[in-house]
């Protein structure tokens, strides 16, 4: 799997940043759902979406 | 629930007739053993009853109520549920009275967002589902109940008491007319969701509650659009809740929309309210005109059933056994299933043509479709009403999306009922056999159909008992095998289906253009055996004689084929 430069992450995290803002807290959630599950659609399988999801998960609190 | 002033049976369009207690011969203190008692009757019991009579048992209905089951409740019934109702004599009224579907559309805030064609082709005797509401069912059904001399209906009779006999079962009858107790070699309960049979057994439904809550109306109104699925994802009229939407014959339409979270059952079924909530959801739909209000009722989906559908001499068949979500419509599809199942299965055991343990396939097979029926359901109840925050979420992702891209349309499909495939209770042969083939019927599903040349279809010449479809290879079956096919089942059927193109033989089946072997990936010599139920008890690519015998007398129940 190759790996985007740097360069371009930075770009991704200015555009996500600004899609945030965009859509305010009201819409942020459904954004990101709706990004992450395009991005899973163009993905070979389920392993690198699990995989991705776990490292997400580490280091944030579960609600109570 | 029906509109004040208004009582329980009081119909905008159906009369529901009554029926009252009548004297038995158990209330004059006569003994008698019934071969059957059905608790019940419902559609599932009525159906029971029938599949019996089709196999010359006799069997005693009973019902609690003087009429029918109030209101509308089921209301699609599936191809497969129609092939049952021609099997057991009752399909005409159906087909003269019932608006038929295949197709459905999803709409998201108004744009529709998917569309979908149930499977059909011309091979098809019935489309894929039929819209008619409930009491018209038990009317048809009923119809041909009381034209069997083989089904002693008993209305007003509830059973109070149950004991376990070692060669039969008691039952206590309580009617207007006195109380008597009625014994039966077998007992279906066929007594629905609240059944009084599995209470007094002592026995639990097992399973899952769901969250979400819908109310399920029907009213009556003028209204121009075709029989189809209509499904509503959060429409303004009904703000975070999912609305759907189906016609029924003599403009009934039916209208089921999901509570809002916090809305109490209590306050959703006031009359008021319901008008209110329909009136928005028609408004919606560009109904604009009149309409009245019918019935009503509220609804919470479960995944429920028993660990095993027979208990000693009593088997469960319908609601009684297992209860699933409206979502899919395989409440009462299923509960038609089980009893012609358990029906022909009795009939055979009953009638000395197969061993008891034929009746031991029963809860594998049937218990099996439940858990299937609970797999895709739980998926089409969770999507229709997300049960936490985080399936609410992503739902809205995939509705907000499927107003563009197809890649997501599939999560709003409602996986529509299909015939379970007994796999469960196949034998070793019959797994190993049916690998040899690439596509046609599978052992264990329900039979393919294929329109005949001479305008008839295939299935309609199978048969009550099990039967052959022999592909020729030129020659006809070899005449031994046919009797000893016809010595273990004397019911049995051998349906012979020309090479295609070549002449038919006397009796056979002509199949000019092939169809019929394509259906079924049938080539010279294949051999298929079919269930009275027209599920595949096995198939051969080239017969395999022994195989064949050894395979029905596996099917009835038998340990080995090799007699007569």
């Amino acid at each position: 799997m190759t790996t985007m430069p740097f360069e371009d992450l930075e770009r991704a995290y200015d555009d996500l940043a600004a899609a945030i803002d965009r859509v305010g807290p009201s819409g942020e959630a459904l954004l990101l759902a709706k990004l992450a599950l395009l991005l899973a659609q163009r993905l070979d399988g389920i392993a690198t979406f699990r995989e991705s999801l776990a490292v997400a998960l580490e280091d944030l609190p579960v609600a109570g | 629930m029906r509109p004040a002033g208004r009582g329980p049976l009081e119909s905008l369009y159906f009369h529901y007739p009554h029926f009252s207690a009548r004297p038995v011969p158990e209330l004059d203190g006569q003994t008698i053993t019934h071969p059957v008692a059905i608790v019940g009757g419902g559609p599932v019991g009525m159906t029971a009853a029938l599949a019996l009579a089709r196999y010359g048992i006799r069997s005693v209905l009973l019902d609690r109520k003087p009429t029918f089951n109030d209101g509308s409740r089921a209301t699609c019934i599936a191809r497969a549920s129609y092939h049952i109702f021609e099997q057991i004599g009752a399909v005409a009224p159906f087909l003269a009275k019932s608006l038929g579907w295949r197709r459905g559309r999803s709409f998201f805030r108004g744009r529709e967002i998917y569309r979908f064609d149930m499977p059909h082709s011309d091979d098809e005797k019935y489309l894929p589902m039929y819209n008619l509401q409930q009491q018209y069912l038990e009317q048809y059904l009923w119809d041909a109940v009381a034209r069997s001399p083989l089904i002693d209906a008993r209305w007003e009779s509830e059973v109070s008491a149950i004991a376990e006999q070692p060669d039969g079962v008691r039952l206590r009858i309580e009617t207007p007319l006195g109380a008597y107790p009625l014994t039966a070699q077998y007992v279906l309960a066929a007594d629905g969701a609240r059944s009084a049979v599995r209470g007094l057994l002592g026995l639990r439904l097992q399973g899952e509650n769901y969250e979400g809550r819908y109310v399920i109306a029907d009213v009556r109104m003028e209204h121009d659009y075709p029989t189809e699925r209509r499904a509503l994802f959060d429409p303004a009229s009904n703000p975070g809740g999912t609305v759907l939407i189906h016609k029924q014959p003599d403009n009934i339409w039916r209208v089921d929309y999901q509570l809002r979270d916090g809305e109490s059952a209590e306050a959703a079924v006031e009359e008021a309210n319901i008008r209110a909530r329909v009136g928005a959801i028609l408004k919606d739909i560009g109904h604009d005109k009149p309409w009245e209000l019918e019935w009503w009722s509220i609804y919470t989906a479960n995944t429920l059933c028993l660990d095993d559908y027979t208990h000693g001499r009593t088997i469960f068949i319908g609601d009684s056994a297992h209860i699933v979500p409206i979502f899919g419509v395989r409440g009462l599809n299923n509960g038609l299933a089980d009893a012609f199942n358990i029906g022909w299965k009795l009939g055979y055991v009953l009638g000395g043509q197969a061993g008891a343990g034929l009746l031991d396939s029963y809860t594998p097979e049937r218990r099996g479709a439940t858990l299937d029926v609970f797999a895709n359901a739980s998926k089409s109840a969770r999507f229709m009403t997300p049960p936490t925050r985080g399936v609410a979420l992503m739902r809205a992702a995939v509705l907000s999306l499927a107003l563009r891209h197809d890649f997501v349309r599939r999560f709003v499909d409602p996986r529509l009922m299909v015939p379970y495939t007994y796999r469960e209770t196949l034998g070793e042969t019959a797994r190993r056999r049916d690998s040899e083939f690439s596509g046609g019927a599978v052992a264990g599903s329900a039979c393919v159909n294929a329109h005949l040349a001479d305008g008839s279809y295939l299935l309609d010449h199978v048969g009550t008992g099990f039967a052959g479809l022999y592909f020729s290879d030129g020659a006809p079956l070899d005449p031994a095998l046919a009797a000893r096919l016809g010595a273990l089942d004397p019911r049995f059927t051998l349906v012979t289906i020309a090479a295609p193109g070549a002449a038919a033989p006397a009796g056979a089946i002509a199949d000019p253009h092939g169809t019929v072997s394509r259906r079924l990936a049938a080539g010279p010599g294949s051999f298929y055996l079919l269930r009275p139920d027209m599920h595949v008890a096995g198939r051969w690519r080239r017969l395999e004689a022994t195989e064949v015998t050894d395979v029905l007398a596996l099917a009835l129940g038998r340990s080995q084929g090799r007699t007569g």
